[in-house]
């Protein structure tokens, strides 16, 4: 086991040092929250296509049973998290961006968390090929743990089409507030490197690389334990600079090996597979249990809650029965965040599921940080430049989201804001860039959407006109032939006629 | 329960525009200090002018525009122009050309352009510069300093405040009298006649770099540019590009010529070399906005400096090199645009 020290990583453009919030939640204890009287699982809990139930109303379901299945290569299995009776298959509200709402599966639990008694371990999964391991990551449901929930199965059949030689394991977690992957690799190290090398057996690699930041030395001392007990010298601990956002997936593989992602690519188009420690430690319970993805750690933070903590939460379980067990609602409550600080999502309503997306739980009072000033014209000071990770320039973008200029937007690299947020915190005159940005993508979506369907009207359209005039020549010549063919025919009646009458002529003259 | 939504980042700044722009007047307060023991109250009556001038000029056109006067005066940016203005004045001028200065910079080249954030011209440099155009006598109308043993004859403040409001000097005070030609101007017509700059330092209104009293002020300027560069209020790139665009060329034309033109120490400490290189190029409005865009923007300060003062026809150059080079800026900032990552180019 050696670990790469961290002079030998490339340097990050930008970035911020933010204060980390982690205290709140970062000691102690993984809590169990118990099993809700009503889970609401999402058939959508990952980015793409919603499963398709495999329940119906009134069928009783065993935690671990899969009630949907995978609908198309993007999407993913989703199973029962408890054991009870299925009441309703119906749109309800989900936490997302939007006011989404998402088909759900609604369980009345039985008290029972009686699991599928069919779930079995892989006895030896390093003995397996590599196909059925994939196989089996897709049958356990297991998506991205790091927040944006992208499925696993088909993210590694992509880089295995495209001839990576690197895995990295991301367990820097740079947002402030969040600790769930803090406490996962406090508390289950040995899993995490379990799970990685069934990731590297079943991508046909070599060597995994795991990058920690520097400011969870627990977690990496963990980490460092768990990786020489497990004696695998394939695997390499790496330690990340508390830099935000070393976190996100561009970001580290161009920390860790110098490589850039190319503009809207995958890192595994430069090579790189990235997963989250958390995945990989849900592929490990998988093989190890058999049990399939029905839970995770939630970080349930802020001065909004009673007990900060890290909390492992089933899928489906309404945000607020997590609340109820984190010690329940402070008066400073008047906000609720999924996921972090940066780039959480806000919620409006407790009463949503908590899906496999949802890494932390922010409930804060009206605002975090506050200034007295108000928002003002940009001065083009270029502190949001100096620190923009990706090297854009959100002062010439804001410039140009004013001005709608969308041609101008697209020169200047819209597409390729991660939406990090950093921007907006360095920003003296107090200007909601990342808004702005995430608003201007969603216009040029539009546009582009708008275009396009413009354009399939215009084919339409003409494929129709052609058709009718196909369709208008091709009955012209029809009524033609049958004209013709009228024509030919009573012509040839005529002729019948006349030779009938001249036949029966001959005959009179016969006669 | 049901909670308020909010937008991302739920994080915010804990610094704002107002709070910069008046820690950079605030950190010229030492300066101005050290200007008044050398030079008397004058920089004081100017601040004050100009402040109050900029201000209602700001508050004038905010109402003209329709717009919230109150939001816009605690952005404290008019008051830095007033500040620069009030600096770059002679300390002794006719009230009228400091009123002209202020209109010119904040009706003309701030909000005839649509205020904060959409000047293209640095504001304080548009209105020193129609200043010196319109009244090129009482804007080169410099008074020694009065410390030291400079043999001139120094008016009493009273006579000095009747010159501010007529633009005239009570009787019997006779322009060559009183006032003098700074370092600049000695150098500007030392140049045409041909006398080497080591003759021209023998004048005892030079320092030991630069004008005396003056090379005092300048050093005051640095420090303060050092605190707001700890500050992180500017950034390095412009300062140090201007100081190189002035010291380069001047190093080696003075090296060239074995002396006969002033070193760099002289530029360094004359003039508005400091103040500007920290100060005034640093706007960031009407300054280049990427690094290595800013770099240019100095650089060409700086030269263009050097160059106006040593061929052109006025002393100083620098207001009229920051303003040719905000000129440039648009193309400045089209060419120097940083690679974005994962991008080829």
């Amino acid at each position: 086991m050696s670990s790469a020290a961290t002079e030998n990583l490339y340097k990050l453009p930008g970035g911020i040092r933010l204060p980390g919030f982690k205290a709140q939640s970062a000691t102690g204890e993984v809590h169990e929250v118990a099993v809700p009287a009503e889970l609401i699982i999402s058939l959508r809990q990952h980015a793409g296509t919603a499963a398709l139930p495999r329940v119906g109303v009134g069928d009783h379901v065993f935690k671990g049973q899969v009630v949907a299945r995978a609908d198309g290569q993007f999407s993913a299995n989703v199973h029962a998290s408890s054991s009870g009776t299925v009441t309703a298959i119906e749109p309800r509200p989900v936490p997302g961006r939007a006011a989404d709402s998402a088909p759900c599966i609604v369980i009345a639990t039985d008290g029972k968390d009686q699991a599928l008694d069919t779930l079995a371990p892989i006895t030896n999964p390093f003995a397996e090929s590599a196909e059925s391991l994939l196989e089996a990551i897709g049958e356990a449901g297991i998506v991205g743990l790091g927040g944006a929930a992208f499925p696993t199965l088909p993210k590694m059949r992509q880089a295995i089409g495209s001839d990576i030689d690197t895995l990295i394991l991301n367990g820097v977690e740079c947002e402030p507030y969040i600790s769930c992957d803090d406490a996962l690799m406090r508390t289950a190290a040995t899993d995490i490197l379990y799970g990685a090398r069934i990731m590297i057996k079943a991508l046909g690699l070599t060597q995994c690389f795991v990058g920690i930041e520097s400011d969870k030395p627990e977690a990496w001392n963990a980490f460092v334990e768990a990786a020489q007990i497990d004696g695998d010298d394939r695997l390499h601990p790496v330690m990340i600079p508390t830099v935000y956002p070393s976190g996100g997936e561009d970001q580290l593989v161009y920390l860790m090996t110098g490589r850039e992602v190319p503009s809207q690519g995958f890192p595994s188009d430069r090579g790189v597979l990235v997963h989250n420690v958390g995945t990989a430690a849900a592929v490990a319970e998988f093989a190890l249990t058999g049990m399939p993805m029905i839970s995770r750690i939630v970080t349930v933070t802020g001065d909004g809650i009673a007990q900060p903590g890290n909390y492992r939460v089933r899928f489906g379980t309404p945000i607020s029965d997590v609340a109820g067990a984190a010690g329940g609602y402070t008066e400073r409550a008047k906000r609720l965040i999924m996921g972090g600080p940066m780039t959480g999502v806000s919620l409006t309503n407790d009463a949503m599921p908590v899906t496999k997306a949802c890494n932390c739980l922010l409930i804060t009072g009206p605002a975090i940080q506050t200034s007295k000033e108000p928002e003002r014209p940009c001065i083009r000071c270029g502190e949001c430049a100096r620190i923009c990770p990706v090297r854009l320039q959100p002062q010439q973008l804001h410039r140009s989201f004013i001005s709608d200029d969308g041609e101008q937007l697209e020169a200047l690299g819209l597409v390729d804001c991660i939406e990090c947020g950093c921007c907006d915190l360095v920003c003296p005159s107090h200007i909601p860039l990342t808004q702005s940005f995430r608003e201007a993508k969603q216009r040029r979506r539009m546009e582009v959407y708008e275009r396009e369907r413009a354009e399939r009207a215009r084919e339409r359209f003409e494929t129709r006109q052609q058709r009718d005039a196909d369709r208008e020549q091709q009955s012209a010549a029809a009524i033609q032939q049958i004209k013709d063919r009228a024509n030919r025919d009573s012509i040839a009646q005529i002729l019948a006629r006349k030779q009938s009458s001249s036949a029966a002529d001959d005959k009179d003259k016969d006669d | 329960m049901r909670f308020e939504p909010a937008l991302t980042p739920y994080l915010r700044p804990v610094t704002g525009v107002g709070a910069m722009m008046r820690e950079v007047c605030l950190s010229l307060v030492p300066a101005a200090a050290l200007y008044v023991a050398f030079f008397g109250f004058g920089i004081i009556f100017n601040l004050a002018v100009c402040i109050l001038a900029c201000a209602a000029f700001e508050a004038l056109a905010l109402r003209l525009r329709g717009q919230a006067v109150q939001p816009v005066l605690n952005d404290y940016s008019v008051c830095l122009t007033g500040v620069l203005l009030a600096f770059a004045l002679p300390p002794y001028v006719p009230i009228y050309v400091t009123l002209l200065a202020c209109a010119a910079a904040v009706l003309l080249a701030k909000h005839a352009y649509g205020g904060l954030g959409f000047n293209t011209f640095n504001p304080a440099m548009v209105g020193y510069a129609v200043a010196l155009i319109s009244f090129p006598v009482e804007m080169s109308t410099w008074l020694p300093p009065q410390l030291g043993d400079l043999d001139y004859v120094r008016p009493s403040t009273l006579q000095k405040l009747a010159y501010i409001f007529t633009g005239e000097w009570p009787a019997p005070l006779v322009l060559d009298a009183i006032t003098q030609a700074t370092p600049l101007d000695i150098v500007r017509t030392g140049m045409r006649e041909a006398s080497v700059f080591a003759e021209m330092r023998n004048n005892p209104i030079f320092g030991d770099f630069g004008g005396y009293g003056w090379e005092w002020i300048a050093n005051f300027f640095a420090l303060a540019g050092c605190w707001l560069l700890y500050r992180g209020i500017i950034r390095w790139h412009i300062p140090v590009a201007v100081l190189v665009g002035v010291l380069a060329p001047a190093t080696l034309h003075y090296l060239i010529t074995s002396g006969a033109y002033p070193g760099p120490g002289f530029h360094l400490f004359s003039g508005a070399t400091l103040l500007g290189a920290f100060f005034i190029a640093t706007d960031p409005v009407s300054a280049a906005t990427s690094p290595r865009g800013r770099i240019i923007y100095g650089l060409g300060i700086g030269f263009l400096t050097w160059v106006i003062r040593t061929y052109g026809g006025y002393p100083d150059g620098f207001a009229f090199a920051v303003l040719l080079m905000n000129a440039a800026v648009p193309l400045i900032d089209r060419l120097t645009a940083p690679r974005i990552m994962g991008h080829e180019r």
